[in-house]
């Protein structure tokens, strides 16, 4: 046993660690998918898939079989490349993001100086999903969803990075650890408010969820840039989408509501929680909001959200600077 | 109320000032009167005339404002025809005017040779429509019509349906087969083809997308296609496209007896039930001559009316997920559970209970009815609460139907538009008042009105009718009369069963109506109500059979949905499906 060296130790254990997480964070969007429609069930006054195994978790695997086994159906009129690699890009780049979350303070995959920064670029790679898509199915639904999609997204980026800066600029660091350090003694909910609120609701339209469906709006393009999809592919925008929900929600406990810090419990435990709250909450708002008209959405990013980011990060910079020991 | 007219009038109308009118400008050799059931003076004509009389009609002083109905007859196996000038075809205008509460029908002799009168759609709009569809059926012509061509049809249909010569029944046709072939042919005729519409497939600056918008789409509310000319999200135009839905049920009703006509009616307006029955049978009554009785002109208004608070229902959940709302209908579905629970128990039915009967209802109501119905009235009203809190106050869904899609009263008439969508504009014209029937006269209640016209006020209108068709039912609850629920009648169909099993008179009559089935007087009648979604009106012709000769079923969606590119020229897609919501129609009420 002379090559299980520490170093390959920690190589296995990290390499552990990132497939737990990775199957986790698959799991947790296929989970999601069923726990969604159960949620708004029970705000709908009926049930929702209860039917298979115990209060029907089970509706999971025979849905996954259902799409596995569905007609991989590539339409003729498609762009074949584009039309296959979009659905991959939208589930890889989300899920790729989950690398820089620690969720304990030993757990977590990738430590990286850049951590927030991986995420914005990451999340600038989803709209390619979204474009390829649309543009590829060759389908006119599909191009104005993708249409719409690229213009939302264009405008929800600009400040959702702006809505973090005062987060980056109280913890000093793009890395996520030191920025779930920084929040011991108080979350930075309550500091940043405003950035909390700007990054929920540019987090909600980077996920294309209600209110910010717009590029699927199925009442208007029924469902617009994955009409044309069936099957596994379409199964994988599917996953993609609640993968990209639990991600944002993860995200929103590490930057704002302190990680997992909490008293009482155990780190895991309180990270979960935490998540979870926000996963119901993503829930709660397709089941109580109907969809604002497509150009409100665009002047309410433009318009309200990108000032008031501006104006929180130069207020925080002010305070910092006038707190902080001169000369440091 | 001096303008409500008994509606067993049979006289010509000669006193009536709009004739004096007409017989002063044109002479009265120019007009053939003719006497009716139909609560109206009927007047025939040369279509020489046509254009002149109408112009007269639409710009007098109170003027007939709106085009009710156009369509036609074909009168060559009609036996009994008296006075009537001679004609082949028959195509008839029926005019009604808003500040006069009067109708006046117009009616254009054609001989065979010579299918042809001069279009109107120069004067009424909501005649291209109407002219489309009396092509389609009877291939009459229609001279200056901008674009005459099939409407409910396939575009690549032989023969015109509703003339007597074409067959009625399937197995008067040889087999229908569809070969790949055929499919493909069918299909490619339905391609758009912009230019025949007179529109530009591009600009200077903008090649146009046309974007093929149903007939299965999430929001068409059924078979409903209408092609968008789209510069971006902007519809530049667009063109409905109708008859996905049609049944004939026009042409049914010339082969099945008065009586078993009936359940075909309940599947007009789909979402009505057994408010389609009522127009139907006071239509039958009038050519029979049955006074029905105070205990069924109650049963009757208190059915009604509970399917128009179920249609409603339909429409709010419907028309709030069109918005992006996905909870509310499920809550609307709940109500309308506890509506069907009420419906069922009385009719036995819940979607089309087919339960008003030639003279009556089919039965009497069951033990215990009002407090089921009473359950219903208590849990409604705070439902409706709810509803406006969680939804019509909602910022979002305020922005997405203020002053979205709105018309004026002046437009809404042009295109005969009825019901609750044209008093939302503002004007206050509900036949339960002002020319009430079935007993309408002694209820109280008020009729809401809106203000702007918009797909805000459409939606918020029928939220409030909703609390007067409870107020209705509740009175009908408190004060239920007593005494039969089917009319002491001869003609009256079926014959109350408790008689029949008494009377050998009795017994002949139930054993040939519901076998033959009655048979009525040669005459015309014409009975409108308030339907759910507008005034739904059949012009019934009888010949003296155990058939109608032919039936005309007017119904609101229709002049509704061709009022839509009027309405959505310049809006974006979202106000189009907002639009689109905010109607209330069912294709089955289009395209009957």
């Amino acid at each position: 046993m002379s090559w299980w060296t520490p170093q390959v130790e920690a190589i296995a254990f990290a390499l552990f660690q990132a497939l737990v997480i990775l199957i986790a964070a698959v799991g947790a969007g296929a989970l999601l998918t069923m726990v969604e429609r159960r949620l708004l069930g029970l705000w709908q006054d009926r049930y929702g898939p209860n039917r298979v195994g115990p209060f029907g978790v089970l509706q999971i695997l025979a849905d996954m079989l259902k799409i596995l086994f569905k007609e991989d159906w590539i339409p003729p009129f498609a762009d074949r490349t584009f039309f296959v690699l979009a659905p991959a890009i939208a589930m890889a780049s989300l899920l790729l993001s989950f690398m820089i979350i620690p969720i304990t303070p030993s757990w977590g995959v990738a430590d990286l100086h850049i951590g927030l920064l991986f995420f914005f670029a990451m999340a600038g790679i989803n709209v390619y999903a979204v474009l390829f898509g649309g543009w590829s199915s060759g389908n006119k639904y599909a191009l104005l969803g993708a249409m719409r999609a690229s213009a939302q997204t264009l405008s929800y980026e600009v400040f959702m990075g702006l809505s973090l800066m005062g987060v980056v600029a109280m913890a000093g660091s793009f890395n996520m650890r030191e920025i779930v350090a920084a929040q011991e003694t108080i979350w930075f909910i309550v500091p940043q408010f405003f950035g909390f609120c700007t990054f929920l609701v540019a987090g909600i339209a980077v996920t294309h969820r209600h209110p910010f469906d717009q590029p699927e709006a199925e009442q208007e393009l029924a469902d617009g840039y994955h009409i044309e999809y069936s099957g596994m592919k379409w199964g994988m925008f599917f996953i993609g989408e609640y993968v990209g929900i639990v991600l944002v929600s993860a995200l929103m406990v590490t930057l704002f509501l302190g990680g997992w810090h909490g008293p009482w419990l155990p780190p895991i435990v309180w990270f979960l929680l935490k998540t979870t709250v926000f996963v119901g909450f993503f829930v709660l708002l397709r089941a109580a909001l109907p969809r604002p008209r497509y150009d409100a959405v665009m002047s309410f990013g433009w318009k309200i959200c990108l000032p008031l980011t501006l104006i929180n990060l130069l207020v925080t910079g002010a305070l910092i600077l006038v707190f902080s020991p001169a000369g440091g | 109320m001096s303008a409500v007219q008994s509606p067993y009038a049979n006289h010509a109308h000669a006193d009536d000032p709009v004739v004096q009118a007409l017989f002063a400008r044109f002479g009265n050799h120019v007009f053939v009167e003719q006497s009716t059931y139909t609560g109206m003076p009927v007047l025939w004509l040369d279509r020489e005339h046509l254009l002149e009389v109408l112009g007269f009609l639409r710009d007098m002083p109170e003027p007939f404002e709106m085009l009710f109905d156009l369509n036609a007859i074909d009168e060559r196996l009609r036996s009994h025809r008296a006075d009537l000038p001679p004609a082949d075809f028959t195509v008839f205008y029926q005019l009604m005017s808003i500040s006069r509460n009067r109708d006046i029908m117009l009616k254009v002799a054609l001989s065979e040779r010579d299918l042809e009168v001069p279009s109107i759609a120069g004067l009424y709009p909501n005649a291209n429509w109407y002219e489309r569809e009396v092509w389609d059926m009877f291939g009459i012509d229609f001279r200056g019509h901008p674009h005459l061509t099939r409407l409910l049809m396939p575009p690549t249909w032989n023969g015109h349906p509703l003339r007597k010569d074409y067959p009625a029944r399937a197995t008067e046709f040889d087999p229908y087969t569809l070969t790949v072939e055929g499919q493909d042919t069918e299909q490619e005729a339905l391609r758009f083809d912009p230019e025949s519409w007179g529109m530009k497939r591009k600009d200077e600056n903008t090649d146009y997308m046309f974007l093929n918008l149903g007939p299965n789409h999430p929001s068409a509310h059924g078979a409903f296609r209408i092609v968008l000319q789209l510069d971006g999200e902007v519809v530049v135009d667009c063109v409905p496209d109708i008859g996905y839905h049609h049944r004939g049920a026009e042409k049914m009703a010339e082969r099945q007896s008065w009586h078993s006509y009936i359940p075909y009616t309940d599947r007009i307006d789909y979402t009505g039930g057994v408010m389609n029955n009522l127009p139907y049978v006071m239509a039958v009554e009038k050519l029979a001559g049955i006074q029905v009785t105070d205990r069924a002109k109650t049963i009757r208004v208190m059915m009604a009316e509970m399917f128009r608070i179920n249609s409603h229902l339909l429409f709010l959940g419907t028309y709030l997920q069109d918005l992006g709302a996905m909870t509310p209908v499920f809550f609307t579905f709940t109500d309308r559970q506890k509506a069907y629970e009420v419906i069922e128990g009385i009719t036995g039915f819940r979607m089309h209970p087919a339960w008003y009967r030639i003279g009556g209802t089919a039965h009497d109501l069951p033990n215990g009815w009002d407090k089921l119905v009473q359950g219903f009235l208590d849990w409604m009203p705070k439902r409706l609460v709810e509803y406006e809190r969680a939804m019509m106050e909602n910022a979002v869904i305020r922005e997405r139907t203020k002053q979205v899609a709105a018309f004026t009263t002046r437009e809404a008439l042009e295109w005969g538009v009825t019901g609750p969508n044209l008093r939302a504009t503002g004007c206050d014209f509900d036949l339960r008042k002002k020319r009430p029937y079935s007993g309408y006269e002694n209820f109280d209640f008020e009729v809401p009105l809106g203000a702007n016209g918009d797909a805000f006020d459409r939606g918020q209108l029928r939220i409030d009718e909703m609390r007067q068709s409870l107020r209705i039912i509740q009175q009908c609850v408190d004060h239920m009369p007593a005494g039969d629920y089917k009319a002491d009648h001869p003609l009256t169909t079926p014959p109350p069963r408790e008689k029949m099993l008494q009377h050998i008179e009795t017994l002949i009559t139930h054993f040939l109506q519901v076998s033959w089935g009655p048979v009525l007087k040669p005459n015309e009648s014409l009975s409108m109500t308030e339907a759910t979604k507008g005034i739904n009106s059949y012009y019934l012709t009888s010949d003296g059979n155990t058939m109608s000769y032919r039936t005309r079923i007017r119904t609101p969606s229709f002049p509704h949905l061709q009022q839509i590119p009027a309405v959505v020229r310049g809006a974006l897609v979202p106000d189009l499906i907002a639009h689109l919501g905010s109607i209330d129609f069912v294709m089955a009420d289009v395209d009957r």
